[in-house]
């Protein structure tokens, strides 16, 4: 078996290209619900040039402690969503992760598993790292239970964190130790 | 109103400039204190370095101050809220007592409650977070006299000397400070 890193069934990992992905990356945050599921930020629809601009700044900031991949489809190629690590701590084998999938009329398809396996492996097998940590909120259930599902475990709960719709809300970080990623993901025979 | 909210029982919040470069370029000799006040690897004091983060520019989501003692106005540490999210009303915060003689004297406490002064009735915020490594007993325990409260830990986030620990995530909510306050 050759090792694949990038190429799920449903889905790969490609490249974030700003002249192809722009577009779609803007549509995306014309739904503050997707936004607020994925950002502590104040919704805000940006124009292409604003993600092209936001991506650079993003890219320059982290230097080269930032892998940023754009999901698309295997079917037809299309990109719905991403997922990206980040504030890498090398000294301590610790880094941020988060993901997206942009249009509600691709998820609960299996994709978005598809993907935070992918990551993980990315994450364990390529990068090295000890652990991986991600940031959601109180009101976004779903995640919580897919993350629970992938084997993350809830740290810490930052107490009203978050003020959206006159209440406020806690801000929950998870993670996940490679030890027990590789507990369930034995190491695969890659001799031949 | 408080007429000094900057000032608390044995030091004051202050600026710092280019003549406290020296100072504090020098509390970076001490490792020890060094690894507990970031997730980067510790490097030999720069007096460079320090100018720069004198000399940063501020910003809303930025408040750094000196620590100065009331008594003879000696610079001995450093608090900062960071990441001051003004929509959310949240914000971090981080101190050091730099001069080891001040240490364990309610020095650093005093500081952190002039700095929830500030983060709660000039800023306006709803809550103060922090991170401290979990082996910093001294610190934990000050945190906790000022009223923060423990609300989980990231596993095995620090890497130091061979050695795994846990980060402590603590918070405390304007509201429980509020009431502190009442009791005093």
């Amino acid at each position: 078996m050759v090792l694949q890193l990038f190429e799920g069934k449903k889905i790969r990992f490609a490249a974030f290209d700003a002249d192809r992905d722009a577009e779609i990356f803007a549509k995306w945050t014309n739904d503050p619900t997707y936004l607020r599921l994925v950002d502590h930020e104040p919704a805000r629809p940006l124009s292409p040039y604003h993600i092209k601009k936001r991506f650079e700044e993003m890219e320059k900031e982290a230097g080269h402690a930032l892998y940023y991949f754009v999901i698309r489809t295997q079917a037809d190629d299309r990109v719905i969503g991403f997922a990206h690590i980040f504030w890498i701590e090398w000294n301590h084998g610790n880094a941020h992760f988060n993901m997206g999938i942009g249009s509600p009329d691709d998820r609960r398809q299996g994709m978005g598993s598809q993907a935070i396996e992918m990551i993980l492996r990315y994450a364990f097998e390529e990068l090295n790292l000890y652990r991986l940590t991600v940031f959601t909120f109180e009101y976004n259930t779903g995640a919580q239970k897919f993350l629970a599902k992938h084997g993350f475990q809830l740290e810490v709960r930052r107490r009203e964190a978050i003020y959206r719709d006159g209440r406020y809300w806690d801000a929950l970080t998870y993670g996940i130790l490679a030890d027990e990623w590789r507990a369930k993901n034995p190491a695969e025979d890659t001799a031949q | 109103m408080h007429e000094h909210l900057l000032r608390g029982k044995l030091v004051r919040l202050t600026a710092r400039d280019e003549r406290d470069v020296e100072t504090i370029a020098g509390w970076d000799r001490d490792t020890h204190y060094n690894r507990l006040l970031s997730v980067e690897p510790v490097t030999p004091p720069d007096r460079r370095a320090v100018r720069k983060m004198v000399e940063r520019e501020l910003n809303p989501k930025f408040y750094p101050f000196g620590v100065r003692t009331l008594n003879d106005d000696k610079l001995i540490g450093f608090v900062v809220l960071m990441h001051v999210d003004h929509v959310q009303g949240d914000a971090f915060v981080g101190i050091g007592i730099g001069d080891g003689e001040y240490r364990g004297k309610g020095y650093g406490s005093d500081a952190m409650n002039v700095v929830l002064r500030f983060a709660f009735l000039e800023l306006n915020l709803h809550r103060v977070s922090l991170d401290a490594v979990s082996t910093n007993t001294p610190a934990i325990r000050s945190y906790v006299k000022v009223g923060f409260v423990h609300e989980g830990g990231t596993r095995g986030t620090e890497h130091r000397g061979g050695k795994r620990e846990d980060l402590v995530s603590m918070g405390i909510l304007r509201s429980e400070w509020q009431a502190r306050q009442e009791h005093d």
